[in-house]
């Protein structure tokens, strides 16, 4: 209950200074109230006040008490859904179940569990549908309905206006291969780990038997009973390890299974064979503990696997689902899957472009910093291209198509990821590589002391041979690093960190140098006003307040960065001209905020006007310039400066002009830097470093560095950028903060020294170990003690990483502890996925 | 010991109805993800009376 206690409720507290649904700031806007269980509330925006009254109207507003972040302002688009009832659409969304039919859908806003819940009770309130399951972890939404009681409009509405904006899943096959996996290996774990229990209580008695004397029926009836539960682990947990070892046989190869699944047949029919002729020894307890350690130790590495969301995923949000098709005059919605090459599309203000096109009317701004990394926003006018992801910003325009799918330009970027990220794994093949020579020389081992045996002493050849077997197995080896990676991980997400990829770890404690995107990484990656230039006569706070107050009324991207100035005026009869500024009266007072072009057609500006910058004026006389631009974030220099203590080489690559990134490297104190990168440039460069032997570390945001993030040693990635670029990355600042970088790689050396000891520790047990077992001197039922307790006193030593004092618990919110691998795909915020 | 005749089997019983429940459990998707559910008990059961709302403009 404690974490519930912390959460706010807004019934109680005063709702009126901030939106009830979206925790927007109600100052100086135009506030609607509504009731919510007999109380008023204050809501910012129709879409607020729709989402809140469905919410209250489902009597679902318990949401409100329990979720642990604010929504997202809701900006419904009721009509665009319509296009989804066309059957062609249908079809290519869903499949037929019945007489019912499916969706997976992605939901974009889902930040917590409680938004999980609200979007999967409010879907099975709806008469129509009868199934819908919400995975909070995963973003995605199975939803079931039955298609002649309702829309699958209706249904993407409800999520819509939720304040949740529904994407379909491209790539779910992925998805479901990865849940196969999840549930068959839990099963496998889960015999193995009960039958260990009931075989190792056995396996005591037996022992005890063996030292005090034991009725020699009750001994063959533990035996029996022991190998009647140890055939159903052996052959349902330990199938995979007989499936991977006759793979990797018949590809004409080894891998770790082969001799596993030797060692395992070995003592089972051993076993079976004493157990039928009531001597010897039995095996069982060793086969029963040998698979559910392995089957543990390949969970964990699945886990770790799991954790990176599908870039399909990211792709798929990126773009629209909807498009306006200009037909005959009159426009239609359309689903972006049925474009085809030449449609002529309407592309509104603040929608995204679906697919790469060539504008046939009209002139706009395009923002293409998803795709370039550049905050500034770019003209385009009549026969210029503009690329699928970029979204318009000043004014309407019509385009055709000229390339969709796979073709565009944003499908490139990802393919260029992909490669990236498929020639990266050169350390794992070379582990594999150092594995199968080693798993060869225990095999030619063990059949080595086979035979010296037989011919010293056939009597105790089998049992020397599979003591051999056991304790070459590498167990602890397999354990050492792979327990370190989790309990890292763990540590770090305390941290606000997350790991995606698990070789992360080791990688980052090799790193040498450290590689900086600029924009949205060193810097916030969105508009500030860095200058205010006030006239005379006038106080800089007033002439912020008086824009603030005007640029309220207006969408676009500038608009934001005087959000934060306060709200003490309000102004009206507020007409926004589109691609130059904003007029509007405050206080009595006629005001044009806006390009120097839009000042000048009102009043006569000074000839040495620079041209850059934003004015504000009145009807006499230019009040003051208003510099605007990206800010350098606070933390940066301090974090560089102790990266570069910590004996690590800084490097400022930048896709952006040449004085803008000299300008950051200088602020930085980062000597070597490139400006005007393209992400190829980008890429090759750090190629390059690596080629050289530097093991290097790529910091990024955007889409432009999601392949050079791929092509990096090791990448980390903001959590305010793009989707694409965190899926590219091994680790994720969640706190959107470069400051952490520093503690990141003190972990990632810590956690390498307690790898190399583990390591020693295991090397030290089988080489101790290895000769006696030869010697006959281990029974079997010791080695497999001994290798048990090795991979104990591996999993305890990397714990010692989550004991750590936490040097942070406030910087992260609560949920911070609960955020596991899988919880990736919450996270990913989403900037122009919707609609 | 005699008792262990009994005991026994009737354990590997047990194992065998926990191993079962388990199974099912992970086919109806329980360890799909373990976030919400943790908060389900904490949200109260939807409240009988419909909460009247109305939009009301306020300048």
């Amino acid at each position: 209950m404690s974490v519930a206690a912390k959460k706010i409720d807004p019934l109680r507290h005063e709702p009126q200074s901030h939106c009830f649904h979206c925790g927007e700031s109600l100052a100086a806007r135009k506030t609607l109230w509504i009731s919510i269980r007999e109380q008023r509330v204050a809501v910012c925006c129709e879409g607020c006040s729709a989402a809140a009254t469905l919410v209250a109207g489902l009597g679902l507003d318990d949401f409100y008490r329990f979720r642990t972040s604010v929504s997202a302002t809701p900006t419904p688009t009721r009509e665009a859904w319509l296009a989804y009832d066309n059957d062609e659409v249908l079809n290519s969304v869903s499949h037929v179940e019945g007489d019912k039919r499916v969706v997976v859908l992605l939901i974009d806003g889902l930040t917590c569990a409680a938004c999980g819940w609200l979007v999967s009770q409010a879907l099975l309130r709806c008469a129509g549908v009868n199934a819908a399951s919400v995975n909070a972890a995963t973003g995605r939404a199975k939803v079931t309905w039955d298609p002649a009681r309702m829309k699958l409009s209706q249904l993407l509405c409800i999520i819509d206006e939720l304040g949740f904006a529904p994407h379909f899943v491209t790539a779910d096959a992925i998805e479901h291969q990865a849940q196969q996996e999840r549930r068959s290996l839990l099963k496998r774990l889960a015999v193995a780990g009960l039958g260990m229990m009931q075989v190792m209580m056995f396996a005591i008695a037996l022992y005890a038997g063996d030292f005090q004397g034991m009725e020699a029926n009750i001994r063959d009836y533990l035996r029996i009973v022991s190998l009647l539960v140890t055939t159903p682990v052996l052959l349902y947990a330990g199938a995979p390890f007989f499936a991977n070892a006759y793979k990797a046989l018949r590809a004409r190869s080894i891998s770790m299974d082969v001799p596993v699944s030797l060692g395992l047949t070995l003592a089972f029919t051993a076993s079976v064979i004493n157990t039928w002729r009531h001597s010897g020894a039995v095996y069982f307890d060793s086969v029963v503990m040998f698979i559910f350690f392995l089957t543990v130790a390949r969970f964990v590495e699945m886990i770790a696997r799991h954790a990176n969301t599908s870039v399909t995923d990211a792709l798929g949000r990126l773009l629209p689902v909807i498009a306006h098709r200009v037909v005959d005059n009159a426009h239609e919605d359309v689903a972006v899957a049925s474009l085809r090459i030449g449609d002529r599309l309407l592309v509104r203000v603040g929608e995204v472009v679906p697919a790469d096109a060539v504008i046939c009317a009209g002139e706009t701004r395009m923002d293409e910093s998803l795709l370039t990394g550049e905050s500034v926003p770019v003209t385009r006018s009549a026969g210029q291209c503009v690329t699928a992801g970029t979204v318009n910003l000043d004014s309407p325009v019509t385009i055709e198509v000229s390339a969709v799918g796979a073709a565009t330009v944003l499908a490139g970027v990802v393919a260029l990821l992909n490669r990236a990220q498929a020639e990266r794994p050169a350390i794992t093949r070379d582990a594999d590589r150092m594995a199968s020579r080693f798993l060869w020389r225990v095999l030619f081992g063990a059949a080595a002391v086979g035979i010296a045996w037989t011919i010293i002493e056939p009597s105790r050849a089998f049992a020397a041979m599979l003591a051999v077997l056991v304790v070459a197995c590498p167990c602890a080896f397999s354990l050492a690093t792979l327990v370190v990676v989790a309990s890292t991980t763990t540590a770090l997400a305390k941290r606000g960190v997350l790991v995606t990829h698990a070789d992360a770890i080791e990688t980052l404690a090799k790193v040498t140098q450290v590689v900086f995107d600029k924009t949205g990484t060193l810097t916030h990656g969105s508009l500030h006003i860095h200058h205010c230039e006030p006239g005379d006569g006038i106080s800089a706070d007033e002439c912020m307040a008086i824009a603030a107050a005007l640029e309220r009324h207006s969408e676009h991207p500038i608009a934001r960065a005087f959000g934060a100035a306060g709200a003490s005026h309000a102004a009206t009869d507020v007409r926004v001209v589109a691609g130059k500024g904003i007029e509007g009266t405050v206080e009595g007072t006629r005001y044009r905020l806006g390009t120097a072009a839009f000042i000048g057609e009102m009043i006569a500006l000074p000839t040495t006007q620079n041209d850059a910058g934003i004015v504000l004026a009145d009807a006499h006389r230019q009040l003051c310039r208003f510099e605007i631009g990206d800010t350098l974030r606070a933390e940066a220099p301090d974090t560089i400066n102790r990266l570069q203590r910590f004996g690590l080489h800084t490097e400022l690559l930048s896709g952006d002009a040449r004085d803008a990134a000299a300008n950051i490297a200088e602020a930085c104190g980062i000597r070597i830097f490139s400006a005007r990168q393209s992400p190829q440039q980008k890429l090759e460069r750090v190629r390059s470093l690596i080629q050289a032997g530097e093991c290097v570390a790529m910091v990024g945001d955007g889409i432009n560095d999601a392949p050079v993030l791929g092509g990096a040693s090791v990448s980390i990635a903001m959590s305010r950028g793009s989707p694409l670029a965190m899926a590219s990355a091994d680790l994720i600042l969640l706190n959107d903060s470069i400051a952490r970088l520093p503690e990141i790689f003190i972990l990632a050396h810590r956690a390498r020294r307690i790898m190399k000891q583990n390591l020693f520790w295991a090397a030290a047990y089988n080489l101790s170990a290895m000769p006696l077992a030869a010697l006959g001197l281990i029974p079997p039922w010791l080695a497999a003690i001994g290798m048990s307790l090795s991979s104990i006193l591996v999993v305890l030593n990397a714990l010692r990483m989550m004991r750590s004092p936490s040097s942070n618990s406030s910087l992260m919110p609560e949920r911070a502890t609960a955020v596991s691998m899988q919880t990736q795909a919450w996270i990913l915020p989403t900037s122009a996925g919707h609609v | 010991m005699s008792i262990l005749f009994i005991m026994i089997p009737i354990t590997l019983l047990l194992v065998a109805c926990a191993c079962g429940a388990f199974f099912w459990a992970v086919g109806a998707g329980q360890f799909e993800e373990l976030e919400t559910s943790a908060w389900e008990i904490l949200i109260d059961d939807p409240s009988e009376q419909t909460a009247a709302t109305q939009a009301s403009e306020q300048p």
